[in-house]
């Protein structure tokens, strides 16, 4: 009896207590953004921090799911309390944009970037670059006296059957398989998809588990994002684990972007901004070149001495626009039954 | 409340007595409706979404083959799910309850504990130990030259993942349905020349059924809105489905699917109501309940003994081994950001107590309505309040960011919303829970507390929840074990910069830090332990 008193007590002043704070954190003299960060903490966190410390500027930071934060975006609307939206792929940011929750970027910070690395009508810029690649187990690849192919395409013939992994609810695998829609149309991309999953490729839920099971020995080949080998590494040298670029031009080889946009709700849009353009700045653009193995979006920043250079991987003119498509690229994966498991 | 409900004369009491029950189902109706509205919201969200787009080929879409098939996929999903936690469950419910197994205690913490672990993270180390060419693989080649396994992902892979997640959603009802027995009434059953199994399935079982069939329930639609573990397995189940059209944004398309969801756990919920049809499992005999005498296993010790070890090593040696060897096969490896551990334990526990305190409290009226009132509108009342467990996590998220963010303000990314997005999810496990202890009291008890003048909140504070305490105990621990390691709520709800085990877990998984995983992953799991002793320990104490 008393306990349940006591307890109903201390529940109401737990809610009461709570709800106080709000306006007291809310309260504050420095300038403060909010940024909803699609990408992982641990490659984000340092680089947002040197820009606090350098700019007095204090960041409050949602870190979550590319996808999802975008969504929780499209949802808050136009009370969104985020000014600035990082993404880990260009799909998500399509899709803000279609939303017409992102405002356009003045041209400081689009100058800074190729033209192919942002979209079309400005509203957003790549911050990084990440290659698609096929990782293998370079000691199966031996001992099956397996070739390693010249086209993402030629991973249908009998050879691979059962070798090769892929991630195809992935957004990286989604973008890259807009891409082979802009290259080679619908019909090819879906005889592709299909053959794939003819020829037993083995489906995993994310770049990670493909790289473990090339690592394991599971499947000896993934098509996967350059940068997770070097993670798998880091933690063990000896790990057997390879990366094969395919040639410039096929529809295998093809840089994604990790970006970056403004929102249109944001009330601080040059602070906004101001932390864009930090972010293609020298030391931050070094920053990801050195720590995250990533392709840098400036001239002047060395990459890794273990990537190969943009410009011999980079496909083809691709109309950005045309790569925003997502929902037609979903439909063919399911389609394909590469979803079914 | 003391206003309406002022203490009468005794003169008078019958006659006003039968008027002040009236009121006070008047009044626990309003309260429960009250409750489900917010509760509802989601589904409130999803008819918004699914009808707002416009979309001429829904009905195509949803009737088409490969719809259909991830359908059934979910359907056999659930069925094997819900038979096997139920096989599980009930056995080891009874055997740490009622049975003298040998360290019964250890056993019943070892076996409840595979609840706390994250379904992503076990599920990854079933595939670490269990895989083609996993930890037992490399065993089985050591000892017969096994080069290969067959692959576990898909159907058994989701399935031996889901199943230990959820038998102790049975175990934990029927445990506290077990305790509650009258020993009488087994020993009547032996008097009448029942052997011992006789004396189980025609006088222990059917009073363990209500609680069953509610952990059942449970079971069932965990299987149905688990995301991580079918998503690492590939198994393509309906949330992954859902997942699929959330992450194009195609929002319209992903509701019109979680409706299809939402339709399947009101069916589940009347095949549950079926099943515990007028069941009342109070005593009526005068006197009070003795206390219950373990049963002597004898020679059946030995597969006892072998069961328990069994789950407990593949429910919770496996993944906390796993964790292990990552955490240590790496102890150099330094953490990118700061781990504050003591902010982790504080966060998530606050946060999950109070959940499990406010959860209990609004469950505690809908069970009764539906135990004291069972009428058909006050059982879909209650029906309705289910739904928010069926939803996956990200669904019901984003619902109350859109209703938060546009028509709550003040409240959005603060702890309160975060509170109300656990609650929606887990309010049926104290439904459940409570339900089924509430059915075992007796309502002449109440009603001898009305006749002795006592009003419609003094029976509640002071007969009906202390008889139904072992039940809203139980409930609340589902609750707060679940509030523990759940995710896609907390990413998205949480306030800016407030961090939980389960999101710390999450930032080092899906980068592949391996090694930085174990950390959490162990505190969380021994923070839960230690919640999950102080509960259990609470409950046997008073019944031994």
């Amino acid at each position: 009896m008393h306990t349940v008193r006591r307890l109903s007590v201390m529940f109401f002043s737990a809610i009461l207590l709570s709800l106080s704070l709000i306006p007291v954190l809310a309260q504050d003299g420095s300038e403060v953004l909010t940024v909803y960060a699609g990408r992982s903490e641990s490659l984000l966190g340092p680089i947002l921090t040197q820009f606090s410390e350098e700019t007095g500027v204090e960041l409050e930071i949602l870190y979550g799911d590319t996808a999802g934060l975008a969504s929780q975006i499209i949802e808050e609307g136009e009370n969104s309390p985020a000014d600035v939206y990082i993404a880990q792929d260009g799909g998500a940011l399509g899709a803000l944009a279609q939303a017409n929750l992102v405002d356009t970027l003045p041209s400081d910070i689009l100058d800074r970037v190729p033209s192919q690395f942002q979209s079309p009508d400005g509203v957003w810029v790549g911050i990084s670059g990440r290659a698609r690649v096929l990782v293998y187990n370079p000691e199966q690849v031996e001992a099956l006296g397996l070739a390693l192919p010249d086209s993402i395409l030629d991973l249908t013939a009998p050879e691979y059957s059962g070798l090769v992994g892929w991630a195809p609810t992935n957004g990286s695998f989604q973008s890259n398989i807009s891409a082979m829609r802009v290259l080679l149309g619908d019909d090819a991309t879906a005889t592709w998809l299909s053959d794939m999953v003819d020829n037993n490729t083995v489906a995993y839920s994310g770049n990670t588990g493909i790289n473990q099971a090339v690592i394991d020995g599971e499947v000896v080949l993934g098509i996967t994002n350059h940068y997770y080998m070097f993670r798998f590494l880091a933690d063990n040298p000896d790990a057997p684990i390879a990366q094969h670029f395919f040639p410039a031009g096929d529809a295998g080889s093809l840089v994604n972007i990790a970006g970056a946009a403004v929102l249109s709700t944001s009330d601080q849009p040059g602070l906004s901004q101001r932390l864009i353009l930090y972010l293609l700045g020298e030391s931050a653009q070094a920053y990801f070149a050195d720590s995250t193995y990533e392709y840098p979006m400036i001239d002047g920043v060395a990459i890794n001495e273990r990537l190969r250079p943009l410009a011999e991987i980079e496909a083809p003119d691709i109309d950005l626009s045309n790569l925003s498509d997502l929902q037609g690229t979903i439909e063919l994966i399911e389609e394909s039954g590469a979803l079914d498991g | 409340m003391q206003g309406i409900f002022d203490r009468q004369s005794t003169v008078e009491h019958q006659a006003t007595g039968l008027k002040n029950l009236r009121i006070s189902s008047v009044l626990l109706r309003v309260v429960s409706i009250a409750i489900v509205a917010i509760v509802i919201l989601p589904l409130l969200y999803l008819f918004l979404r699914a009808t707002g787009s416009g979309d001429e080929n829904a009905i195509e879409y949803l009737t088409r083959g490969r719809t259909l098939d991830i359908m059934l996929n979910s359907l056999w999903l659930v069925v094997s799910v819900t038979i096997s936690a139920g096989v599980i469950g009930i056995p080891f419910a009874w055997l740490t309850t009622r049975s003298d197994l040998p360290f019964r205690g250890v056993w019943l913490i070892l076996g409840l504990l595979t609840m706390v672990i994250p379904s992503y993270l076990a599920a990854v180390s079933y595939l670490a130990v269990f895989g083609p060419v996993g930890y037992l693989q490399d065993l089985l080649d050591i000892l017969f030259g096994i080069k290969r396994l067959p692959d576990i992902r898909g159907f058994w892979g989701a399935w031996l993942s889901i199943t230990l997640f959820t038998y102790p959603y049975v175990a934990l009802p029927v445990r506290a349905a077990l305790l509650k027995t009258d020993p009488a009434l087994e020993e009547a059953g032996h008097s009448m020349g029942l052997n011992r199994w006789q004396v189980f399935w025609r006088v222990t079982f059917p009073q363990l059924r209500p609680a069953m069939a509610s952990g059942m329930l449970l079971a069932s639609m965990y299987a149905l809105s688990d995301f991580g573990a079918v998503a690492i397995m590939n198994y393509n189940a309906f949330t992954r489905a859902i997942f699929i059209q959330m992450n194009g944004f195609n929002t319209a398309r992903a509701a019109l699917l979680a409706l299809v969801l939402v339709v399947s756990t009101l069916f589940l919920f009347s095949i549950e109501w079926h099943v515990n049809q007028g069941q009342h499992n109070y005593r009526v005999g005068t006197g009070a309940r003795r206390k219950l005498k373990p049963v002597q296993l004898g020679i059946w010790k030995y597969p006892a003994l072998l069961f328990c070890a069994i789950l407990a090593l593949i429910g919770v040696v496996i993944p906390v081994g796993v964790m292990a060897v990552w955490f240590f096969g790496n102890l150099g490896a330094e953490s990118p950001i700061p781990i504050l551990m003591s902010d982790l334990i504080i966060n998530t526990t606050t946060t999950s107590i109070i959940t499990a305190v406010v959860v209990a409290i609004c469950a505690l009226p809908l069970a009764l309505l539906v135990v004291r009132h069972n009428t058909t509108f006050n059982r879909w009342i209650v029906g309705l309040a289910y739904t928010g467990n069926i939803l996956p996590g990200i669904v019901i998220a984003l619902a109350l960011v859109y209703f938060a963010a546009n028509y709550a303000t003040p409240i959005y990314q603060t702890l309160p919303l975060l509170v109300l997005g656990y609650a929606t999810r887990f309010l049926p496990f104290s439904i459940s829970a409570t339900r089924s202890a509430l059915t075992q009291i007796n309502p002449r008890l109440e009603e001898a507390a009305r006749s002795l003048g006592m009003n419609s909140w003094g029976v509640l504070w002071r007969v009906i929840v202390p008889l139904a305490k072992t039940g809203i105990i139980a409930g609340a621990a589902l609750v707060f074990l679940s509030a523990m390691k759940e995710l896609p709520t907390t990413l998205i709800l949480r306030p800016l910069e407030y961090e939980t085990f389960s999101t710390r877990i999450w930032q080092f998984h899906r980068e592949a830090f391996l090694p930085l995983i174990g950390f959490p992953g162990i505190v969380l799991m021994i923070v839960s332990a230690f919640g999950l002793i102080i509960i259990l320990w609470r409950d046997s104490k008073r019944n031994q």
